[in-house]
């Protein structure tokens, strides 16, 4: 999901005399080559506010920043967990009244009903094929990403070094789909029996 | 049909059902392009998920039950009620609103099949449906699953191959087929279970069966479902340098499976619980049957393994206080699923009739006898002479041989993941081989245990168009229709009956055969209602063979056929002569006609929805 534009920083800063000395020189061969900016400088001492070049550089072709998170996804995998590994009963109770076998039973209901949730609803995949521990290289334009360099980060690519975790990657994602009236902020239906 | 571009599979299940396709263009003679539908259906309210096999259960809610859009699917927001995996979790903790083993009561002789009677346990106030419109539902179900997947290639327009037990009878054959008209299928074949897995088999192998199997060999198919088990046995012949197969034999209808197996485990820990004093209540006892049937593929998995832990979660959200632990050890699975299903038994024992608290349900008529193994025995023996007359076994059978003698086994159905089963499965037969100095069976691999019925019907499909090997054999019974014998009437005794034979053995797709020896008089505006016979094992007799005797095995009373005249244009109480024919048609079902000897005239005679007894 792309936010809209939003700006990040609140009241534009005015600027300095000496910041002002500059910008008065700039815009005066500005006027003198450039007969666009010479209209839009025409404009605002006409008393417009400035409104410019909307239409030639729309707000969208900037890099969107920051990605609003997926609620309804974000739920449903709750609800899920919840279903198939009882995942908020379990971290909703107090553990200090229970013996380890209590909760080493009940850990074993959460553990399959987990497994089932991500073997059924994604495909996960290691990052890199290679046996942890192995040494390997990045070479340059390695992905950032998906890829965390620790310790002696110095230099230039490519990098040598070994594979302390091989890094997990979702290749697919298989969540139900909803209908849409759905209300996902139920995690699990309370049960009544008649 | 030549406009069709895929060849359509489907597995009708008493538990799952699943589509497998063939796009037809894309194949090069045994080399073929295949693959399986996802099928969409709810998993939960308002929400729905893709899955390769659609659970054969249907829900009726209750109109309060759910929130309006909670059954709206891909293709439709009318929806009333759920097919799949919600209907099954759901109806797991309201069984009076869930059907389920709609199959088994469509082959059910002593019900109507199209009466509103399902679900069997439902109060009055639950509308029921018929085990036909059960049927029809979930084939309607994968009908526009395809449609929704695939809009260009529209599902009446294509090759549709619909599979049923080898075991059903006319009557259940002709009521897939209504089900299949009424879901909107267009032009469609029935295939039986077992020779689409080997059909599966063959393809799986693209070409290299032919050097697998041998001229003169027999394969035996035993496919244990869900619900059901069903043998076929299947011999391999050699005609003008090519080989051939020849179904010879089918076993009969068992209503036994893997879910009476998983059933039968959770009742052992049930039992187990309450001598420690803890009662489950249904919602608990569904748990530990899932939890079972997890802990007994790992025990039958590794001999090695002494026990599986089991928990059965509690039902409120005290997840760690409110569980009950326990568990399944190796000598409860060996004794009741090995010893109780699949016992090592001599080859000339039978299944035996007695009561067995864990299998039974209302209704529907569950095996009494448990053991897989004694009903494969039963069968072997019974058709110990199937090949007897076909070319190229001439001579092949010792004379003292006591059952017939399989040479590979193909396994189907989801029982067999555990090897252990397969392997003990294979081991008694071989047991029985080898006390008759026959040389061991051996297993056919590769077999895809849940698809294979579904993708063998594809590529049945595929097939028929000419491309590939064949399976024949024909109808797998011949059929009788009972006569009053002319004896004199002796007080206090029914009068004897005579069986005439309408349709011989082994009637092949598209031939008829006319029984002009006996003529019937049907009386206008009056239903004439015939006992029916099917057999197994008779494969000498011809169409008009009039039997005075033969043995309790040999013959198996179906449900009755009748047929009435319409009263246009005669007198009621008038007499018109008839004779039967019997045809098997291409569809796969066998049609009897009452045809008028005196005119041209014809009316088709129908498979009784409930039998007289």
């Amino acid at each position: 999901m792309t936010q809209p534009n939003q700006p990040l920083n609140t009241a534009p800063q005015e600027p300095t005399f000496f910041r002002r000395v500059p910008i008065a020189f700039g815009a005066f061969f500005s006027i003198l080559s450039n007969p666009k900016f010479a209209a839009r400088v025409e404009r605002l001492q006409q008393g417009h506010e400035v409104a410019p070049n909307l239409a030639t550089a729309p707000v969208a072709a900037a890099p969107a920043p920051v990605k609003a998170p997926n609620h309804d996804a974000a739920l449903q995998l709750l609800g899920l967990l919840q279903r198939d590994a009882r995942l908020i009963d379990f971290t909703q109770e107090d553990l200090s009244s229970y013996s380890d076998a209590d909760i080493g039973g009940a850990a074993r209901v959460v553990h399959e009903g987990c497994c089932k949730v991500l073997r059924e609803h994604f495909s996960i995949a290691p990052v890199r094929a290679e046996a942890e521990g192995s040494r390997l290289t990045l070479e340059v334009g390695f992905d950032a990403r998906a890829i965390r360099l620790t310790g002696n980060v110095l230099g230039q690519a490519p990098f040598k070094g070994s594979l302390s975790h091989r890094g997990w990657r979702a290749t697919e994602v298989r969540l139900p789909t909803l209908a849409a009236s759905h209300d996902s902020s139920i995690l699990a239906q309370a049960e009544v029996e008649l | 049909m030549s406009e069709a571009k895929f060849s359509i599979g489907i597995d009708l299940g008493t538990t799952h059902c699943a589509l497998a396709f063939v796009d037809i263009a894309a194949c090069d003679g045994e080399k073929t392009s295949h693959g399986i539908l996802d099928i969409p259906q709810l998993t939960a309210p308002g929400a729905v998920e893709a899955s390769p096999l659609l659970p054969s259960f249907l829900y009726l809610p209750h109109a309060d039950e759910l929130a309006a859009g909670d059954l709206t699917l891909p293709w439709s927001d009318q929806q009333t009620d759920a097919v799949g995996e919600f209907a099954r979790s759901r109806g797991a903790l309201t069984p009076i609103r869930l059907v389920s083993s709609a199959k088994s009561w469509l082959c059910h002789a002593g019900v109507d099949r199209r009466a509103a009677i399902l679900p069997s346990e439902a109060p009055p106030e639950v509308a029921r449906v018929s085990p036909l419109e059960a049927t029809t539902r979930y084939l309607k179900h994968l009908r526009q699953a395809w449609d929704h997947a695939h809009p260009e290639a529209p599902f009446d327009q294509q090759d549709v191959t619909v599979t049923i037990p080898a075991s059903f009878d006319p009557a259940a054959r002709e009521f897939t087929l209504e089900a299949a008209q009424a879901a909107g299928y267009g032009a469609l074949t029935l295939l039986e279970e077992p020779q689409a897995a080997l059909y599966n088999w063959i393809q799986a192998s693209a070409g290299g069966w032919r050097k697998d199997v041998k001229p003169g060999e027999i394969i035996l198919v035993i496919d244990v479902g869900g619900g059901t088990s069903d043998f076929s046995l299947i011999a391999v012949l050699e005609r003008e340098g090519t080989l051939e197969l020849h179904r010879v034999a089918v076993g009969d209808h068992i209503l036994l499976g893997g879910d009476n197996m998983d059933l039968t485990l959770a009742h052992v820990v049930a039992r187990k619980l309450a001598a420690e004093g803890k009662q489950l209540d249904p919602w608990q006892m569904r748990a530990l049957t899932y939890a079972c049937r997890a802990a007994k593929e790992n025990l039958l998995g590794d001999a090695a393994l002494q026990a599986q832990p089991i928990v059965v979660p509690s039902r409120g959200s005290k997840l760690i206080g409110g569980s009950i632990k326990t568990e399944l050890t190796q000598a409860e699975v060996q004794s009741t699923i090995l010893e109780g299903f699949f016992p090592e038994v001599a080859a000339d024992s039978r299944p035996v009739s007695r009561t067995r608290s864990g299998l039974t349900q209302l209704g529907l008529p569950y095996a009494q006898d448990a053991g897989v193994t004694r009903h494969l025995a039963a069968l072997l023996g019974r058709q110990v002479s199937a090949t007897a007359e076909l070319a190229g076994f001439v001579g092949n059978t010792s004379a003292d041989a006591s059952f017939l003698h399989p040479t590979a086994v193909l396994f189907n159905g989801g029982v067999f993941k555990s090897n252990i089963l397969a392997q003990r499965t294979l081991g008694t037969l071989n047991g029985w081989l080898a006390a008759e100095q026959a040389a061991a069976a051996r297993m056919l691999a590769g077999a895809d245990l849940d698809l294979a019925v579904a993708r063998g019907a594809a590529y049945y499909g595929y097939v028929r168009r000419g491309q590939g090997v064949r399976i024949r054999g024909g109808t797998a019974r011949a059929y009788y229709v009972a006569i009053e014998s002319s004896m004199p009437a002796i007080p206090g005794m029914e009068p004897p009956i005579q069986a005439l034979c309408v349709a011989p053995f082994g009637m092949e797709e598209g031939t008829e055969a006319d029984l002009q020896s006996q003529e019937f008089g049907l009386i206008v505006g009056a239903p004439v209602h015939l006992r029916f016979f099917g057999s197994s094992t008779r494969r000498q007799d011809h169409i008009g063979t009039l039997l005075d005797f033969w043995q309790p095995d040999e013959l198996q009373e179906l449900g009755e056929i009748h047929a009435t005249l319409p009263a246009e244009g005669r007198q009621p109480g008038e007499t018109v002569q008839v004779t039967l024919r019997a045809v098997a048609t291409e569809t796969g079902t066998l049609a009897l006609t009452a045809v008028a000897t005196q005119s041209d005239e014809h009316w088709k005679v129908e498979f009784d929805v409930r039998s007289n007894g």
